[in-house]
């Protein structure tokens, strides 16, 4: 990545690169939306499996490069996500980073202030929500929290676009001046001011650009491992022995810093934070009351569940049918006609090939989006983090905690994200079992196929069907849990530590970002790997010829047949499932091409129902909800 | 502590029996009583991830649930934290109230 190298000298000097970091949940992300719109480029962080936000955006002549750190709650070594944004500010120190807290949770957002003010970046301080924090009786004051920490506070409800200019203003003046940043630094709590003076001094001269002395002596008090480890290796042994002495003394210190900061925090934004008094019922509160409790919040997590698929299939299943009938097969026969005179080959290759493969796989957008907006809103209301909360004692069955069933719930949208978002988990053994349970989930690229099996074959049934057999993956999943749980994974339970957000409106904004972000990365799929599958599987199912019945597939497949009769499977569901293994929804691709009446007005879907049983539909369906994890899954575990 | 909502606890703290109270691990802790963070075991790692969280030492925290099973849901600064049990057992804390 071309940004991991940018510094320096190198940096053009039109060019400011501003960082954005933040904890959790303060709206982070909607700010950087606000910021660079659709400019923005997704990756990942060199080497790991972190997604990595970039944008651009130009204001006033200055070319502005907007970095998106992970969130989190400090800058210690415990997480990948936090080791990442810290490597980030000490590596390529950025001209400025903007953290944006949440105005309603001050007091601990401003812990990862006192973190990053240890650094050396410049820092200004967005308060985000305070809205939210009015709606609290929570009174600040800005322009007073600014005089406090000797650094700009910008006020913002980023949630109504506002205050984002300015905060983006104040970035860029401090980036210009950065001499005139002289914040007040929190210091140390008195039982280890000397001890830290100590460390400090053992270090001077001893270790490489770009670290600071300052950081490493107050995360070496930590306890942080990853410092550790580098200022050993950094140091003659004799010293580091020194150093490890002093450290081993002073092993409680953690505790200290820790309630030093906030002690710092709270001289901070004594002046400029009015509290509301005690005794204040609010809306998470009331809500908790159900979406927390153990049983009231497990039954409330079923019916939002089944809402969600019910949602999904009402509203974008029909949808879909249109788009196949309607726009599908209107397509072909405009095809044909347009390009009469063309080679009969050319016009079935587009029309079967292209449109009756990756045309047919393209029109599940609707379904796609209708899920993956649900699944927005669940995240971005604070829902999912409660229903992680009930689960945990079912999770403790499997061997996991709560935390787990994120990343597995997110393998209904997708099984990518699931085996990655599986680096939560900290133990070793958890992620493990995680990133092992989290194909059997079964994400919607296989819903899609279940889906138009089971109406094609099903009938009045397909919705029973389709129950049964996301049970039936559910189950697998658990047994298997509970086995592994027993047998390979035994012991080390990983903490469970975990935040639950208050309760707010979900961001539309943030929610058709999220829903255009996954639709595209499918759109982008179905143009490229399921259209190239369709098209070979056209051509191999065309050739020699003549008809699918004396082609090259059709042999192929008739060489398996002793593997499908196990199954029950024709040679064409056979190589549906080979398929596949490429990209769940080109199984959907294969079976369009090889189920295409010849020449008739019949879809795809009565001349299946006409020629599969509902037996072989059922062995079909199990081999595909539950066996065979898609490349791209198999890729990042 | 400098916040009214802190400060009112502290002056209950001052009012009450502040010290040579003996501590109690969260996970003992009922549903609706308070406490003050005293000691964090589980080693520096735990100390700091909590810390980062808001759940420091002197800090005051109200247990919202704790059934005697399954997670522990605690107040701390305006935010609402799920603990493991394992992990509500290694946080010593002051009870603010009477009893358990």
């Amino acid at each position: 990545m071309d940004a991991s190298r940018v510094r320096g000298p190198e940096r053009s000097a039109a060019t400011v690169v501003l960082a954005l970091a933040g904890q959790p949940n303060v709206g982070k992300s909607t700010v950087f939306n606000l910021l660079t719109g659709l400019s923005q480029h997704v990756g990942n962080w060199p080497g790991k499996t972190v997604e990595r936000k970039e944008g651009r955006l130009l204001r006033d002549g200055t070319q502005v490069r907007i970095v998106d750190l992970p969130g989190t709650y400090g800058l210690s070594a415990h997480s990948t996500e936090e080791r990442i944004a810290r490597d980030f500010l000490i590596r390529e120190r950025p001209d400025v980073v903007m953290m944006i807290a949440d105005a309603s949770a001050l007091e601990r957002n401003l812990y990862l202030l006192a973190e990053l003010l240890i650094l050396p970046v410049p820092v200004v301080l967005g308060l985000n929500m305070m809205d939210v924090a009015h709606a609290q009786g929570l009174e600040i004051e800005p322009h007073v929290l600014e005089a406090a920490l000797g650094l700009p506070v910008v006020p913002l409800v980023a949630s109504k676009n506002q205050g984002v200019a300015e905060l983006l203003a104040a970035a860029q003046a401090l980036a210009r001046e950065p001499a005139s940043f002289r914040p007040n630094r929190p210091e140390i709590a008195e039982p280890h001011r000397e001890v830290l003076v100590r460390v400090r001094a053992l270090l001077a001269g001893r270790i490489p650009e770009p670290f600071t002395e300052d950081w490493l002596a107050v995360k070496l008090l930590e306890g942080d491992a990853e410092v550790t480890v580098h200022v050993r290796n950094w140091l003659p042994d004799e010293d580091w022995a020194a150093v490890h002495e002093v450290l081993r003394a002073h092993e409680d210190a953690v505790l200290d810093i820790a309630s030093g900061r906030y002690e710092w925090i709270a001289r901070m934004v004594r002046a400029a934070v009015t509290q509301p008094r005690l005794g204040r019922i609010t809306l998470t509160d009331r809500l908790d009351r159900v979406a927390a409790h153990p049983w009231w919040g497990l039954l409330l997590l079923f019916a939002v569940f089944g809402a969600v698929f019910w949602l999904t299939f009402t509203l974008a299943a029909p949808l879909q049918q249109w788009l196949d009938t309607r726009v599908i097969e209107r397509l072909q026969a405009v095809l044909a006609t347009v390009l009469g005179e063309a080679p009969s080959w050319l016009v079935h290759l587009l029309a079967d090939g292209v449109l009756g493969g990756a045309g047919l796989v393209a029109t599940f957008v609707p379904v796609l989006a209708v899920f993956f907006a649900a699944l927005a809103v669940l995240e971005d209301t604070g829902y999912l983090a409660r229903a992680a909360f009930v689960m945990d004692r079912f999770m403790h069955g499997l061997g996991l905690h709560g935390k787990s069933f994120l990343p597995l719930f997110l393998g209904f949208g997708c099984n990518v994200p699931a085996v990655m978002g599986a680096r939560v988990i900290g133990s070793r053994s958890g992620r493990l079992l995680t990133i092992l349970l989290a194909p059997l989930v079964p994400c919607s690229a296989r819903l899609v196929v279940l889906a138009l099996i089971a109406a094609a074959l099903f009938g009045e049934r397909a919705a029973l069907v389709s129950w049964a057999f996301i049970g039936l993956n559910l189950l697998v999943l658990a047994l298997v849990g509970v086995v592994l749980n027993r047998t390979l994974f035994r012991g080390e339970q990983a903490a469970f530590i975990m935040e639950l957000p208050l309760f707010h409106a979900p961001n539309l904004r943030s929610i058709a970002q999220f829903v255009w972000n996954n639709i595209w990365a499918f759109l982008r799929k179905a143009g490229t790997v399921i259209l190239l599958v369709s098209v070979v599987i056209w051509a191999l199912s065309n050739f020699p010829g003549p008809g699918i019945e004396h082609s090259y597939l059709a042999r192929f497949g008739r060489s398996l047949a002793p593997f499908g009769e196990i199954m029950g499977l024709d040679w064409r569901m056979l190589e549906a499932l080979l398929s596949s293994f490429i990209a769940k929804e080109t199984a959907i691709a294969t079976l369009g091409i090889l189920y295409q009446a010849p020449g008739a007005d019949e879809g795809f879907m009565e001349v299946m129902a006409a020629s599969v049983s509902p037996a072989s539909a059922l062995a079909f369906l199990t081999v595909t909800m539950l066996f065979i994890p898609c490349v791209a899954t198999v890729a990042v575990m | 502590m400098g916040t009214a909502w802190s400060t009112q606890l502290g002056h209950e703290m001052d009012g009450g029996q502040m010290s040579g109270q003996e501590l109690i691990s969260l996970e003992e802790v009922a549903a609706g009583k308070r406490g003050v963070v005293r000691h964090l075991g589980g080693g520096p790692d735990f100390a700091a991830r909590l810390a980062a969280m808001g759940l420091a030492v002197g800090t005051p925290v109200e247990v919202l649930q704790n059934r005697g099973h399954g997670p522990v849901l605690v107040l701390v600064r305006g935010t609402r934290i799920a603990l493991g049990r394992g992990e509500a057992l290694k946080i010593m804390v002051e009870s603010l109230d009477d009893g358990r």
